[in-house]
């Protein structure tokens, strides 16, 4: 069975140890399975902790979710789902031998890597900015509130430096906008209430003055360690990418051998996965 | 392989061939770069054979310093960065890899009558991502070493000013390294196990590294992400595990023991396999129980998994936990009991050969059983307030893993090392190293298990004046046990230039890795190879020409198809 393998006219990309292409196929493609399962594993240790703290400190999550933007995160996951899209259409592409197809595909995965990337980059920016960093960076500038709001209204005038007077001027615009009320959270009622930032008006009136809970700034270690970690595996997967251009530059992809971008694409739509998840537990909690 | 490679082959009495693994390419280059698993398994070997002797000298000087009371040769800063490196590079740098990455690497393709593993390049980059993890230890010890205990509990170990971070670093990188031999380990013998080699046909070893493979891969990426959140907990201060900041100290234990549990049935899983083996040959009998033993460690790595609270009774969990933790821990014990009551039955009525792998083997049956039943007196509720932290526990791991898996290693070593380099060691020498280890070893521990349950806590530098003599007699044990191995030393590196050159199958042994010559050549056979009952020893007879086995009927394991090459 194995004999005629190891003639002169074997198939280059049949490494010796191997009987068959399918074998070989199969190999790689149960490694690749057992390889992300290591990466849920590695990813569920931050889930994890992101459930202990939210269990202990719901507030914390309700407050420190209003400074992100879901617009922002929305776009980011339409990106990828889409680049998920044209991943799984190139090993289609792949598997038909349409090279030329394939290698816009892989482009068009990568560009979608690069704009989710370059989204993060003005995400973080902002953080930045605003001193909304992990637990001993945290340097909460309220002056800055508002860019982050989900309304992304802009609103210098406002003096305060302790969040509590901060509150009064945003509540101009939480009329306005879609208001987020944080007495309706799923979260229920919490010790310490949830008292976001686009607090009613009524609520202020009550003279209940919305306080940053204590402890806000670890929702931001989490924040950025779990996208942070995420985003490290989108610039593996760009990685991944560039090589298999790389691969099909050098035409090894011409024979219909696929196995390359088959795997390449598990993994891509394992970071795909774990980004949809991200954006459910970090930006939609209210 | 080609043709001409092939008629330069050994014989059918497994004559040393001319070309083998070892001298196919020669230079440093040839070895750091190779693809083949058995150099790669001989690589392995040396660096955790190196990382032993390290281990060994830091226990040695813990032992030392424990010697009498108050400062004996170090200050008491000194002594607890000694047991915390004796802890952290013998578990992350030997034990773990030890048998699956050294022996298995070696074994597990022979064995499969294969050419190599699966990923014969995730194979070399777990070697690499050995060196690199222990050359960040090697910093981290350099640099000012640690003081934590391997075990690197917070909030302790986000605050000390020792190097934390190197040490931590190096055993992230480990454990990709230990990832990538499970992986390759559980896709190689999915996908590439001979013809007529089902799953219960397959070597008991195989079943060990098997089952280990599942908790590597299962497990090792919690600890790489624990160690990651101390990192960044230590250089970012993200407070997960910061209680001045909500977070909690006792996370990091519950997250480094979901790993850290089911790593110590990574380092006992391929050790029962390799006794599993052991066992049968030298009884002369084929094993008894064989699906008993093999869904055992199948089910051995499962309840790895639901029992690490144990290690937590008294970190405040509730008390249902502590329950539920504590009957999870008993019901351990039955898989275990299971493989130790069939490895008796196969010795049971056997023709048993008193060789050196045999001997290792009853001083595993010896000391795994003292080990595992003290074991229930740890995971007892009402035993453990009292024992934890105190020499009982120190003792009881070391039965386990010392008496079960180092023990298991050198059975394994002495067993495979033929076939390894092609010679055979000193019979004689090999006994007294077994029997001084035996001795050493007992004495080092078994008075641990007094001090113990006395009240001695470990990791302590001083202690009342009443523990002086058994501290002394465990001191003595220590060196007793470095005696046995530093003739072991001797003996194996002289074996190496000198020994007798080995037969194919020296032991009588009917799996395949002794189908090849000893040492095997580069791509391990001459032929496919029909895989039979791993067991049936009644199909080889010994040879007194040759001093080896041979099958009676030669012709049964080719496979004809490809018999023609």
């Amino acid at each position: 069975m194995g004999a005629q393998h190891h003639g002169d006219g074997h198939d280059p990309n049949l490494a010796h140890h191997f009987e068959s292409a399918d074998q070989q196929y199969q190999s790689a493609k149960l490694g690749m399975w057992v390889f992300l399962m290591t990466e849920i594993l590695f990813f569920g240790g931050l889930f994890v902790a992101y459930t202990v703290y939210r269990v202990n400190h719901p507030e914390v999550f309700v407050f420190g979710a209003h400074f992100l933007d879901t617009a922002l995160g929305a776009l980011n996951t339409v990106v990828l789902i889409f680049s998920s899209f044209t991943m799984a259409w190139a090993v289609r592409a792949a598997q038909l031998k349409q090279i030329k197809l394939l290698k816009w595909l892989i482009i068009a995965t990568m560009l979608c890597a690069f704009t989710f990337m370059g989204v993060k980059y003005v995400e973080y920016g902002a953080k930045w900015k605003h001193g909304l960093l992990w637990a001993a960076k945290y340097d909460h500038h309220v002056e800055h509130v508002e860019d982050h709001g989900k309304d992304s209204a802009m609103h210098e005038e406002t003096p305060a430096i302790e969040p509590e007077s901060a509150e009064p001027a945003e509540t101009a615009e939480a009329v306005a906008a879609p208001v987020v009320d944080p007495d309706r959270s799923a979260i229920g009622p919490a010790a310490e209430g949830p008292h976001g930032l686009a607090v009613p008006e009524a609520v202020v009136e009550t003279e209940v003055a919305p306080v940053e809970p204590a402890n806000a700034k670890v929702f931001f270690s989490i924040y950025f360690l779990m996208t942070g970690l995420h985003g490290i595996h989108v610039l593996g997967g760009i990685a991944a990418m560039l090589w298999l251009l790389k691969c099909l530059a050098r035409g090894d992809f011409d024979g219909g051998h696929f196995t390359r971008v088959d795997m390449v694409a598990l993994y891509w739509h394992v970071v795909d996965l774990v980004w949809i998840y991200l954006f459910l537990l970090l930006y939609l909690i209210d | 392989m080609t043709a001409d490679t092939l008629t330069a082959g050994g014989d059918s009495a497994g004559n040393a061939l001319e070309t083998n693994y070892l001298n196919t390419g020669s230079g440093v280059l040839s070895w750091l770069f190779t693809l083949d698993h058995k150099r790669i398994g001989v690589m392995y070997l040396v660096a955790i054979t190196a990382s032993f002797l390290l281990g060994g000298i830091f226990a040695l000087l813990v032992r030392t310093e424990l010697w009498s009371t108050g400062q004996t040769i170090m200050t008491a800063d000194a002594y607890n960065k000694m047991f915390t490196l004796h802890g952290a590079v013998m578990i992350f740098l030997f034990i773990i890899p030890g048998i699956p990455a050294a022996l298995g690497n070696f074994v597990l393709p022979l064995m499969l009558g294969a050419k190599d593993v699966a990923l014969p390049r995730m194979n070399l980059t777990s070697f690499w991502f050995w060196i690199v993890g222990a050359s960040f230890a090697l910093v981290s010890i350099i640099i000012g070493a640690v003081d934590t205990g391997w075990t690197f509990y917070t909030p302790y170990s986000t605050t000390t000013g020792t190097a934390v971070i190197s040490i931590t670093m190096g055993v992230f990188i480990l454990g990709f390294s230990s990832i990538f031999t499970g992986l390759n380990f559980i896709v190689t013998i999915h996908k590439m196990r001979p013809e007529g080699m089902t799953w219960f046909k397959m070597p008991l070893f195989l079943w060990g590294l098997y089952s280990t493979a599942i908790i590597q891969v299962l497990a090792t990426p919690v600890l790489g992400i624990t160690l990651l959140l101390l990192i960044a907990e230590r250089v970012l201060g993200v407070g997960i595990f910061d209680p001045a900041l909500g977070g909690d100290p006792v996370l990091f234990q519950h997250f480094f023991w979901f790993y850290s549990h089911p790593a110590v049935y990574i380092m006992i899983l391929p050790a029962m396999g390799v006794i599993s083996e052991l066992v049968s040959v030298f009884s002369g009998k084929h094993i008894f129980g064989y699906r008993f033993i093999a869904w055992s460690s199948i089910a051995i790595a499962l309840l790895s998994f639901l029992v690490w609270g144990h290690h937590m009774f008294t970190s405040g969990q509730s008390g249902i936990t502590n329950m539920i933790f504590s009957a999870l821990t008993f019901s351990v014990a039955i898989p275990s009991a299971v493989k130790v009551f069939n490895w008796l039955a196969t010795m049971y009525k056997g023709s048993i050969r008193l060789a050196t792998p045999m001997l290792y083997v009853l001083s595993f049956l010896f000391l795994f059983a003292i080990g595992g039943l003290t074991g229930l007196f740890l995971g007892a509720l009402s035993t453990d307030i009292h024992l934890h932290d105190t020499y009982f526990v120190v003792a009881h791991f070391h039965y386990v893993m010392f008496g079960g898996t180092v023990i298991a290693f050198l059975g394994g070593l002495h067993y495979w090392w033929p076939k390894m380099f092609g010679r055979m060691y000193s019979e004689r020498w090999g006994q007294v190293s077994a029997l001084l280890i035996f001795v050493g070893f007992n004495l080092t521990f078994f008075t641990q298990f007094v001090m113990g349950s006395h009240g001695m806590p470990r990791r302590y530098y001083n202690y009342v004046e009443e523990f002086t003599t058994l501290h002394r007699a465990s001191t003595i044990g220590s060196y007793v046990l470095g005696f046995g191995f530093l003739i072991m030393a001797i003996y194996l590196i002289h074996s190496l230039f000198r020994g007798k050159p080995a037969p194919a199958n020296p032991w009588g042994s009917a799996t395949l890795e002794w189908e090849t010559t000893s040492p095997p050549q580069a791509h391990n056979f001459d032929h496919e190879l029909l895989a039979g009952d791993p067991y049936d020893l009644e199909a080889l007879e010994l040879d007194p020409d040759i001093d080896g086995w041979v099958r009676s009927d030669p012709q049964s394991i080719i496979l004809s198809a490809g018999g023609s090459r």
